[in-house]
């Protein structure tokens, strides 16, 4: 085991694609490190680079203390689990699991006992003898998981390990994943697009955009405190929601204009970023998490409230999804085209709801989670609470989020 | 959802339903008996006594049914003026399985390095040798052949000396030639075949441990099974029903000479003892009929591997 740490690395193609631009990043050993982003992003390279099967372009690559950038990924004692698995069509099972360790010519003892162990931790017993094409998507899932298990290396990478499996499947093996990590404690490096998985595996999560990283922090600190525009929309689903607002002083506190809607900025806000006060007058970027919206019937928290008409509601049992336009024109922030493009691309995503609304055309188009017990209808009006200490807010040019500290911290 | 009756979408769907459909089916029967009649009934003439041969055509057998093995007997432990074939048969064997066996492996070799390792000029070479498909044969029968009588002299520089082979090593011309003109196919159809396995398994295979020689060994060569068996078909048969370069490289020994040469000189100088000819040409054809039918299955599937994924 060992901590993986990256330092200014850099990814530059052949023609002058920069796929990874100046990635500084530090695994801590033992540590599950998600990494996630559109497609394109950069960090199915940055894992490859890791890996030693894609070069460096510049910078320093460190695994456990020890400079790798030139060593090929057989002397980097690293496992990796392929996207497609890339199980050895030929071989069995168990000599899939076995061929690494062969490799390294392991004592056979010491083969057999390694590849029943993980064979049982993953219940691959009973096809130990069959070949990969004679197995379900999950059953090679997990024999690709084995292969990377039994050579006991000082890191796993994993490069969108579940993202060939259906649905129920994939929240199984997500769980079984994590299971995993608890019981093994592996530096692991984990690459998805999918933010759910990014949230509910990551001890850490880094989010990368374009080849450059935007923020690693823990799944609830990305939740809760997004550094810019880019986090905020895709981390989270639905996804949040966006809003042109004017900010303007009053008296104590401050509010929030945009359309016909009004809300209060508590003082606490402005207390916490001071920042927030050299906004006055001017527009600032509002982002509303759908889940800090309620039905104002049966809200805990009623500190702002917006009267809107429900376009489409969507029962989902635990939680009633309001969908409804807000007469602003919709956010022309080019993070938001990028998330924009990034929903239209993952057709198989649940989230980016409301981005094909027919009627929006040039509204915003918000979604507000309330709760189930809620008897909002389509077509009828509702009367919307909002936990307005839970507001973000971001600079209209830049994207940033006001008063974040790295962003503080970045001006300072 | 927007239609519910699957229409055919592409032209080679079409083509593909009209070929198997019943009259394709008819016409293909047809064309392969019409194709198959010259040697069946070569078959039966060669099972024909001479004098029956000579003054009746071979459907008169199904008439007067008269079956002999004499033809094949004269020819193949005859005196040397009945055909001799038995040492001839040994020598084409000594050079088709050598000449098929060397284009096999280097072809492999040769199109894993051009698919799959990163050398400079690697795109270029690859080009260079689809390219010499296009050169015919014959063009090269000439430099070749004054490369292993005189060797290679470049500038009035000797890089390579004369080939002065004695006795069985005589057989290492022909096998040279044969496996120089099997290449371009060989690397080029087993390019296609290993460029096609997915990346993720070199590179699982990497970071498992495995070098080139590992991965070429242990991974590609057991997954391009088929594919080595068409090719070593391919190989096999033309080396086999090779005249041109065995008259060229062996043809003046009867140590080395293999079946064809004898064959065409038996129908050169024994134009009126054709009834060992038919004999002779049944020889010669047992050999590729078997690796055929042995091997069909292979056959097939290394034909239709490198284009169907799966």
């Amino acid at each position: 085991m060992a901590k993986i740490v990256l330092e200014n690395v850099d990814k530059v193609y052949s023609g002058g694609v920069k796929a990874v631009d100046n990635l500084n990043l530090e695994i801590a050993d033992g540590e599950f490190m998600v990494l996630v982003g559109p497609s394109g992003c950069g960090k199915s390279t940055a894992l490859r680079m890791i890996a030693g099967l894609e070069e460096i372009s510049d910078g320093t690559l460190s695994i456990g203390d020890k400079v790798v950038n030139d060593l090929p990924p057989k002397n980097r004692d690293i496992a990796m689990v392929f996207q497609n698995y890339a199980l050895y069509p030929h071989m069995t099972v168990e000599q899939n699991l076995a061929f690494g360790l062969k490799l390294r010519k392991t004592p056979k003892p010491e083969i057999e006992r390694r590849v029943k162990e993980a064979a049982a931790m993953l219940g691959l017993e009973p096809y130990l003898k069959r070949k990969p094409a004679a197995l379900s998507g999950g059953q090679r899932q997990r024999v690709a998981m084995g292969r990377a298990i039994v050579r006991e290396p000082q890191a796993f990478l994993m490069d969108e390990p579940l993202s060939n499996l259906d649905a129920k499947l994939r929240v199984q093996m997500r769980a079984s994943l994590n299971q995993l990590h608890e019981r093994l404690g592996v530096t692991t490096v984990y690459v998805t697009h999918d933010q759910i998985e990014a949230m509910t595996l990551g001890d850490r999560v880094a989010v990368l955009r374009d080849g450059r990283l935007q923020q690693v922090d823990t799944p609830k600190n990305l939740f809760d405190h997004p550094v810019n525009l880019f986090v905020a929309g895709f981390i989270g689903s639905p996804a949040m929601n966006f809003v042109t607002a004017a900010l303007t002083e009053n008296g104590t506190g401050a509010t929030l204009k945009f359309a016909d809607h009004t809300l209060p900025v508590p003082a606490e806000t402005l207390e916490e970023r001071p920042a927030l006060r050299d906004y006055f007058g001017r527009e600032i970027v509002l982002g509303i998490r759908p889940s800090d919206f309620d039905d104002a019937e049966m809200a805990a928290h009623n500190s702002g409230t917006m009267e809107v008409v429900a376009d489409v509601t969507e029962e989902l049992g635990t939680e009633i999804n309001v969908i409804f336009t807000v007469d602003a024109p919709p956010l022309e922030h080019e993070d938001a085209a990028a998330l924009a493009a990034d929903a239209a691309g993952d057709g198989d995503d649940e989230d980016g709801v409301g981005a094909g609304l027919p009627l929006a055309r040039d509204k915003s188009v918000f979604t507000a989670r309330v709760n189930p017990r809620s008897v909002v209808r389509p077509g009828q009006p509702i009367t919307l609470a909002v936990d307005t200490r839970q507001l973000h807010y971001f600079d209209k040019v830049s994207g940033l989020a006001i008063g974040h500290p790295a962003n503080v911290a970045a001006k300072a | 959802m927007s239609d519910p009756t699957p229409r055919p979408t592409s032209a080679a769907a079409r083509v593909r339903r009209r070929l198997s459909g019943r009259v394709g089916s008819a016409v293909a029967i047809v064309i392969a008996l019409l194709w198959t009649m010259p040697t069946f009934g070569l078959l039966i003439s060669s099972f024909r006594p001479e004098q029956q041969i000579k003054t009746t055509g071979w459907w008169t057998f199904f008439t007067d049914p008269q079956v002999t093995l004499q033809n094949y007997a004269d020819v193949l432990f005859g005196t040397s003026s009945q055909g001799q074939l038995a040492s001839y048969f040994i020598n084409s064997i000594v050079i088709s399985l050598p000449s098929t066996v060397f284009v096999v492996g280097i072809a492999a070799l040769a199109a894993y390095a051009l698919a799959w390792m990163d050398f400079p000029g690697r795109d270029w070479l690859f080009l260079g040798i689809f390219a010499l498909q296009i050169v015919p044969l014959q063009m090269a029968l000439v430099p070749l052949l004054s490369i292993f009588s005189q060797g290679l002299v470049v500038g009035g520089v000797q890089v390579l000396p004369a080939w002065e082979f004695q006795g069985a090593l005589e057989f290492t011309n022909v096998w040279v030639a044969h496996t120089i003109f099997g290449l371009p196919l060989g690397i080029f159809l087993l390019h296609n075949f290993i460029s096609a396995l997915p990346r993720s398994l070199f590179e699982a295979a990497r970071v498992d441990g495995a070098g080139h020689g590992v991965i070429f060994r242990r991974v590609v060569t057991p997954l391009i099974v088929p594919a080595l068996v068409s090719l070593g078909i391919f190989q096999f048969l033309w080396v086999w029903n090779d005249l041109l370069v065995a008259l060229i490289f062996a043809g003046g020994n009867a140590d080395v000479a293999p079946l064809t040469v004898r064959l065409a000189e038996m129908a050169g100088t024994r134009g009126n003892e054709w009834q060992r000819l038919t004999a002779g040409a049944f020889v010669s054809i047992v050999v590729p009929l078997l690796v055929f039918f042995s091997l069909q299955r292979y056959f097939v599937r290394g034909l239709l591997a490198g284009s169907v994924k799966g």
